[in-house]
């Protein structure tokens, strides 16, 4: 049975904006715990620095307050990184693939958005953010639980996997980086009360608070967080383990519905994977958790490129195929 | 909840259909015996409750997505059809005269087609004027001496019915180009079913939900030979297209791939789809696409839409193509009103569903009485769809009826005119009450070796009080159409 390559497309898009919209309420969320604490309101430029949005951010708003940073990640439709734009762009790519998913899926997805549409600013000052927020996390897991239960498992259902575990490798490396980046502690603060709750806060935001407990119940340290995020192997958003799911999810199209592309993507994923696991945390630590992160980010955007060469039928760039003649 | 038989209730006892012929009572000359059931259960029902199931199916249709797009200067919105709950429906017997007028014209529309892309013995007859024909934008030369599979052009046809005050159905339009609308036919159904399980029950209403398995056998009929298992793939501009829930419902329906231009390749006369692992063939088409936009090479250079050397591949016999290309010049608004001389010509047979009264502006009789009666007739330009360029004598202003009077003048050849049809009503739900409203009927037949008719159609319904005119793009809104089983009172 073949597979429309624009179909493979817009399944893989419609997994990364619906994961991508699930971590940005995350995102939100996190900082509006971090806010409340003794930094006040300079930690919202972070998540436009962390998104590399402050070029486009300083185009139509004079300061980063709280309302002005919420506004344009919920809200502005100029902004592609808003979640106002994410759940447009899924709802485009669902409604592209509307003869292919589910009726469900696609119902799901279209009245998330026109909810999300008729939402105002005031509906997420920043007392009701977190509740909005939840919501938002709510309403991307049932599109997951949807997904599970009627996505047809041919090579849809394998291009849908590696979109989301991209997404989801990508957006955690985001989120540790957050803490890293912009977070940093003083060397006083490390171990202090407050420390220790930002660590929880990133856990939790991850959904990953207790299971890190039950592996380290006695530690908290960066060390540790950072290891549990990056490498745990039962941590369903650890990059190693979203590296891993991408790793089989690209042998079986090649095997089982045997297609010829991908050989560039596989070669990049055992990489990456071997380049992740060859490291410890410590020495991660040492030479730049923000460098080790980036690093990262960028091996997803090249798989990301190969994977659209392979199988969506885009053309390579030109100068990469002048370098190669 | 369910209604109450027989609960004596005011819901219809204060409608008043006037002087039109009714859908649902009949007139008093043909009295509608076999709605008597539904009409006791309508009575039972409560305004209110009536009501607020209406809503709840509005919403539902909303957030199923089954909506058209409707572009304004500025943007698109999406927009459902309005749909009335109250069924328009259509006796055992009325079908079968029906359902026989409408094989009759695909026949012999399909029989013209043939001829006037072989050896026009119509032509040269002189039953219909050449000029009508080969000087008509939607001649397509590049099908003379082409062999199309079962001499069938168009494979799905839409006939666009009203209904007199006398009761008599007639043909207002043919449409074998790109005929919309038969989504909103099933989907009315699913939704009355869930949102009327009581009015719906037992009463005998024949199916319409094996449209796309049909559509599919003939997709597979006229795919070309030789090819054990065609790929048929439905062809769309895309999602912009104000029709493109339709193109879904019917792809998913026929469980093939709904394709863009961009999606189809052609080599050495061959079209190819673009799949994850390279090129796949493709037999038969569906295309939602009308010709112009077909093949950038043969039309429309600017169409990106299209695709390039589509055309190439028909004639070498390699694909098939839904509806055959050049199919307009049959359903042209000045050829329509030869279609009753063509049943002759080429069944030697009467027109089962007559035409409705038409004058062809080009001959200089019909020019001067259309002129002269201006204010009682509908003047139509033929090139037109979608109830556009219409003017209506008696509703139109004095400053309406000069304008018209001089574009008929400076083109007559563009208008053909009818008298007003006093379009049948039908009771449908508004914001005063169950009142009277105009509704028309679009069957849709398949033919790929033989035609089936999808029993019923499209009944669309004119919400705005008098208006006659039932184009979605003009306000108009849709019913859910009951065809009784034969014996079913």
């Amino acid at each position: 049975m073949n597979l429309l390559a624009r179909y493979a497309e817009c399944i893989f898009w419609m997994a990364r904006y619906m994961e991508r919209a699930e971590n940005l309420a995350r995102i939100l969320d996190v900082h509006e715990t971090f806010s409340r604490d003794t930094r006040g309101a300079t930690n919202w430029f972070s998540i436009v620095q962390l998104n590399a949005d402050e070029k486009d951010f300083f185009s139509r708003y004079d300061r980063p307050t709280a309302e002005s940073v919420i506004h344009y990640y919920m809200f502005d439709a100029q902004n592609s990184n808003s979640l106002l734009s994410m759940l447009r762009i899924a709802r485009e790519n669902a409604r592209a693939l509307r003869p292919w998913i589910s009726t469900e899926m696609w119902t799901q997805i279209n009245v998330f958005h026109n909810k999300l549409l008729d939402m105002s600013t005031k509906d997420v000052a920043s007392q009701n953010l977190s509740k909005v927020c939840t919501w938002i996390k709510e309403e991307c897991q049932t599109h997951t639980g949807i997904t599970e239960g009627t996505f047809y498992r041919d090579q849809g259902w394998y291009f849908y996997q590696m979109g989301k575990y991209i997404e989801r490798a990508d957006q955690t490396t985001r989120l540790l980086d957050i803490k890293y980046h912009t977070l940093l502690p003083s060397p006083v603060e490390v171990g202090s009360t407050l420390d220790v709750s930002q660590w929880t806060t990133v856990l939790r935001s991850t959904a990953g608070y207790h299971a890190f407990r039950r592996v380290y119940p006695r530690g908290m340290s960066p060390t540790t967080v950072a290891g549990f995020m990056l490498y745990n192997e039962g941590f369903p958003r650890s990059v190693v383990m979203c590296v891993r799911q991408i790793d089989g999810v690209l042998t079986r199209l090649r095997s089982r519905y045997e297609l010829r592309g991908g050989a560039q993507a596989m070669e990049r994923v055992d990489e990456l994977l071997s380049a992740l696991l060859s490291r410890p945390i410590e020495a991660v630590l040492r030479q730049g958790l923000h460098e080790y992160l980036d690093w990262t980010q960028l091996q997803l955007n090249l798989l990301t490129t190969e994977i659209a060469q392979a199988f969506f039928g885009k053309e390579a760039p030109v100068a990469v195929e002048a370098q190669s003649q | 909840m369910s209604v109450p038989e027989g609960k004596p209730s005011d819901l219809l006892s204060s409608y008043n259909p006037g002087l039109y012929f009714d859908e649902l009572f009949g007139s008093m000359d043909l009295p509608a015996e076999h709605t008597a059931l539904i009409r006791q259960r309508l009575s039972g029902l409560d305004f209110d409750e009536l009501r607020r199931r209406a809503q709840d199916v509005e919403r539902e249709l909303y957030n199923l997505g089954i909506t058209f797009i409707v572009y304004s200067e500025k943007d698109a919105v999406d927009r459902i059809l309005p749909f009335d709950i109250i069924p328009r429906v259509i006796s055992a017997k009325e079908w079968t005269h029906l359902e026989a007028g409408v094989t009759q014209r695909v026949t012999a529309l399909n029989l013209f087609l043939h001829d006037i892309y072989h050896d026009q013995k119509i032509l040269k007859d002189g039953i219909i004027p050449r000029d009508l024909v080969e000087g008509n934008h939607n001649f397509r030369p590049q099908m003379i001496g082409l062999d199309v599979p079962f001499n069938t052009y168009i494979h799905i046809m839409g006939t666009d019915l009203v209904r007199d005050r006398f009761g008599t159905f007639r043909v207002l339009e043919d449409n074998g180009r790109v005929p919309s609308g038969v989504s909103y036919v099933v989907e009315n159904r699913h939704m009355m079913q869930r949102v009327f399980p009581d009015l719906v029950q037992d009463i005998g209403i024949r199916p319409v939900d094996n449209y796309g398995h049909k559509l599919l056998d003939a997709m597979m009929e006229i795919a070309p030979t030789g090819v054990d298992d065609p790929q048929v793939v439905l062809l769309s501009p895309g999602t912009y297209n104000s029709a493109y829930f339709e193109h879904i419902f019917l792809a998913r329906e026929m469980g093939v791939p709904l394709v863009e231009g961009r999606d189809l390749v052609v080599e050495n006369d061959r079209v190819y789809m673009k799949t994850t692992n390279g090129l796949a063939p493709v037999h038969s088409i569906y295309r939602r696409l009308d010709d112009a936009f077909l093949d950038p090479r043969a039309f429309n250079p600017d169409s990106l839409l299209g695709v390039p050397g589509i055309l190439d591949a028909y004639r070498k016999g390699n694909v098939a193509l839904a509806n055959a290309i050049g199919t307009g010049v049959a359903d042209d608004k000045a050829v329509y009103c030869y279609v009753p001389r063509m049943i002759k010509y080429y069944l030697d047979q009467e027109a089962i569903i007559p035409n409705v009264d038409t004058r062809i502006c080009r001959e200089p009789d019909a020019l001067q009485y259309t002129l002269d009666h201006l204010a009682e007739l509908v003047v139509k330009p033929v090139g037109e769809a979608g109830g556009y360029g219409i003017t209506i004598g008696p509703r139109a202003s004095k400053a309406e009826l000069d304008d018209c009077r001089a574009k008929l003048l400076a083109d007559p050849s563009n208008y053909i005119s009818q008298p007003v049809v006093d379009l049948s009503v039908c009771p449908t739900v508004t914001d005063d009450g169950i009142e009277p409203r105009h509704v028309d009927l679009r069957p849709f037949a398949i033919t790929g070796k033989n035609t089936w008719v999808l029993p019923g159609g499209l009944s669309r319904v004119a919400l705005k009080k008098g208006t006659l005119i039932v184009n979605s793009s003009q306000g108009g809104g849709s019913k859910d159409t009951w065809v009784l089983e034969g014996g079913a009172a």
